[in-house]
């Protein structure tokens, strides 16, 4: 392990090709400083509708997806279950806390619960990856795939603990300090906050000891093996990080919805997390959050962009199915892969067209 | 069969003494004590009935599904959908021309013409990059979803029993004895039974042809090590759509089956798809034999699941599973 101190590994092959490793590359970019600050101000720009159905909602299933690109991108492990573990968080913030059903409900207030629930999510990904990582490759989102869609129909089935397919009604959002947490500028904020620690978080394991080997694990275990690396302990570290990350989300989207039934974790809900991830691109943490916005501003406004083009407005998934097509087809890191391509290629034609007047 | 009993003498010992107990359950007449116990020997029957020919539904659909995966690599997660579009085509064929049996060749011979296009459309461009396709199939299968709510909304469809397989069969099996001394037998449906007969037949001709034919040789080697085959002058890709082809048409022949077992809705094809994952996970993927195994535990522990511990049937199954992941992670009757 101490190893990893001293070999000096390059960062991402992908962007360490292009620029040098720093720490923090983000800081030295205007565009990142420049987006905090809107994101910062948006309660002055947005109203209610926006704030909370777009941007809060985005930056919520962006922290989800930000698990997945975590396993995906520096793991190399597709885990269908990250929203599955986002909504056993949430129902153990409702059966824990305070909500609609009184019979399930244990009524603890919510420091108590919210702990409680992150530790139980996080131990439930944990040991659902500890499984995952017995597998490899293809196996492994075959066997998230069913865990997430087992979870799924025992939500269905049970009563006693997730009230069937009704769910938990008008659960009870955090009060404190004279606030209402829930009210929609300081729910945003509260939002905002978590979601800046996870990408922070991200983005300092991926340079990590830690972050390093997982990436090594990534590209050739054997290797990693053969150098004293436990593998599968990294592997289950990861999940167990990526758990608390999507387990955060679950209790945001609870307070978010003030209710979960078994509809938030069904299997489609939990593709479109992959579908998120891999729209915006698993190579960097931003792109969950810039898949995130287009899925909901796809989810919030297709219905209308439908009819206005003479659709039915109900074939929105068929939209998200050929729009996630495209970007798998022609370009396997999204939008940010894409977007990084066309940067490249303006360089390069500027550098050209600027070479030919210094020549000529 | 004889190594596993030199090798593992307690584990073979324990697996006959369950047999034999199993067979007593089937075959004897229950005491009073036990009808006490665990209800009546005609509820036992009737899951252990229903379990195996559900069995018989999941190993159709799962065999098409390994059969892929075994030569292509490919996780094809559209294979639920294609198990929904043969049962939906299946319903409109059987409505129409009243038929039930050429509901069936119709719905495999569509299905396999939607395999041959997605095989050479998609699939043959992206060979290798195993994740990729996999993202591909599960795009696929949203948009297929989407295209059959759109053209068969969300009602229900169950394709009509044809009239000589409608109403139950005795078995010469004794449920009871009535005060009189009369046994009573076990009275199942027939379209059921006959439905299991056709799947163990098509299970034993596949076997059969990937066993004992020059194409189930070419199928073999390909499972082994498709590069050598290719240089060895097979047409790789056409044995490729051929399997496609096959395995989607068995999941069309599975969506009517299903179709006149249960009912069509959406979301019928995620359920069946996560019982071919499970099933093939149990089984062992790319292995025949595997997924007869795998159907018959899966179908099995989900009947007698819900009618013991209804609650928690679906958890049962995920348990097998997981059982089966930390003693065997390959599978049970997987070769490596």
């Amino acid at each position: 392990m101490s190893l990893a101190h001293e070999v000096p590994i390059p960062v991402r092959p992908a962007a360490g090709a292009q620029r040098p490793a720093r720490t923090w590359p983000e800081i030295n970019n205007p565009a990142a400083w420049i987006v905090a600050a809107v994101l910062l101000i948006m309660p002055l720009i947005a109203n209610g509708f926006f704030l909370i159905e777009i941007f809060a909602t985005t930056l919520i299933l962006g922290i989800m997806a930000l698990s997945l690109m975590f396993l995906a991108g520096y793991g190399g492990m597709v885990s269908l279950m990250q929203l599955t573990i986002a909504g056993f968080s949430a129902y153990m913030v409702a059966v824990f806390g305070v909500s609609g059903n009184a019979n399930i409900s244990l009524g603890w207030p919510w420091w108590l619960a919210v702990p409680m629930a992150l530790a139980l999510a996080t131990a439930f990904g944990t040991l659902g990856g500890a499984l995952a990582v017995r597998t490899e490759g293809i196996y492994t989102i075959m066997i998230t795939l069913a865990i997430g869609a087992a979870f799924y129909y025992f939500t269905n089935q049970n009563w006693a603990i997730f009230n069937g397919h009704t769910g938990i009604n008008t659960v009870a959002t955090p009060h404190f300090w004279g606030v209402n947490w829930r009210a929609d500028i300081p729910f945003y904020y509260v939002v905002l906050a978590v979601a800046a620690l996870c990408y922070v978080a991200v983005e300092y394991l991926s340079r990590a000891p830690f972050g390093l080997a997982l990436q090594g694990v990534r590209d050739n275990p054997r290797r990693m093996a053969a150098l004293g690396f436990n593998v599968n302990a990294h592997r289950v570290a990861a999940y167990a990080f990526a758990s608390f990350v999507a387990a955060l989300a679950g209790v945001l989207q609870v307070w978010n919805y003030r209710q979960i039934s078994p509809g938030s974790v069904s299997v489609s809900a939990c593709i479109d997390v992959l579908i998120i991830a891999v729209v915006g691109g698993i190579t960097r943490p931003i792109g969950p959050f810039i898949g995130a916005l287009i899925f909901v501003l796809l989810r919030t406004f297709a219905l209308d962009f439908l009819v206005r083009i003479g659709l039915d407005g109900n074939r929105f998934r068929l939209l998200i199915g050929l729009g996630f097509l495209a970007i798998v087809f022609w370009s396997s890191d999204g939008v940010v892969g894409l977007w990084q391509r066309w940067r490249q290629h303006q360089r390069r034609e500027a550098e050209r067209s600027g070479g030919g007047r210094r020549r000529g | 069969m004889s190594r596993f009993v030199e090798r593992h003498p307690a584990w073979a010992l324990i697996a006959i003494i369950a047999i034999a107990v199993v067979l007593w359950l089937i075959f004897a007449v229950w005491p009073p004590g036990l009808e006490e116990a665990i209800g009546r020997k005609r509820v036992f029957l009737n899951a252990v009935f229903n379990g195996i020919t559900l069995g018989g539904l999941y190993f159709l659909v799962a065999s098409g599904f390994t059969l892929i995966f075994g030569l292509m690599r490919n996780v094809n997660l559209a294979h639920g959908s294609l198990y929904l579009f043969g049962g939906y085509v299946g319903y409109a064929i059987s409505t129409a021309t009243g038929s039930w049996l050429l509901s069936f060749i119709v719905a495999f011979i569509l299905t396999a013409l939607v395999g041959v296009l997605l095989q050479v459309i998609v699939f043959r461009r992206m060979e290798g990059q195993d994740l990729r396709q996999t993202m591909v199939t599960i795009g696929l299968s949203i948009v297929f979803a989407d295209l059959m709510l759109w053209a068969c909304g969300g009602d229900f469809y169950q394709i009509q029993t044809p009239s000589w397989l409608i109403g139950p069969v005795d078995l010469p099996l004794i449920t009871a004895v009535k005060s009189s001394g009369e046994p009573v037998y076990l009275r199942y449906p027939m379209v059921r039974l006959v439905i299991f007969a056709a799947s163990v037949v098509i299970g034993v001709a596949m076997w059969l042809a990937l066993n004992r034919t020059r194409i189930g040789m070419i199928i073999r080697a390909g499972v082994d090590d498709r590069d050598i085959l290719a240089a060895t002058g097979v047409r790789i890709q056409l044995v490729f759509v051929l399997v496609f082809a096959f395995g989607a048409g068995l999941a069309g022949i599975a969506g009517v089956v299903g179709g006149t077992f249960q009912s069509l809705s959406p979301g019928e094809d995620i359920r069946f798809l996560l019982a071919s994952l499970v099933v093939v996970i149990v089984g062992g993927m790319g292995s025949i034999p595997g997924a007869a195994l795998g159907a018959l535990i899966i179908g099995l522990a989900e009947q007698l699941g819900s009618v013991y511990i209804p609650t928690y049937a679906i958890v049962v199954t995920f348990l097998i599973m997981v059982l089966v992941l930390t003693i065997r992670p390959q599978g049970l009757l997987a070769r490596r």
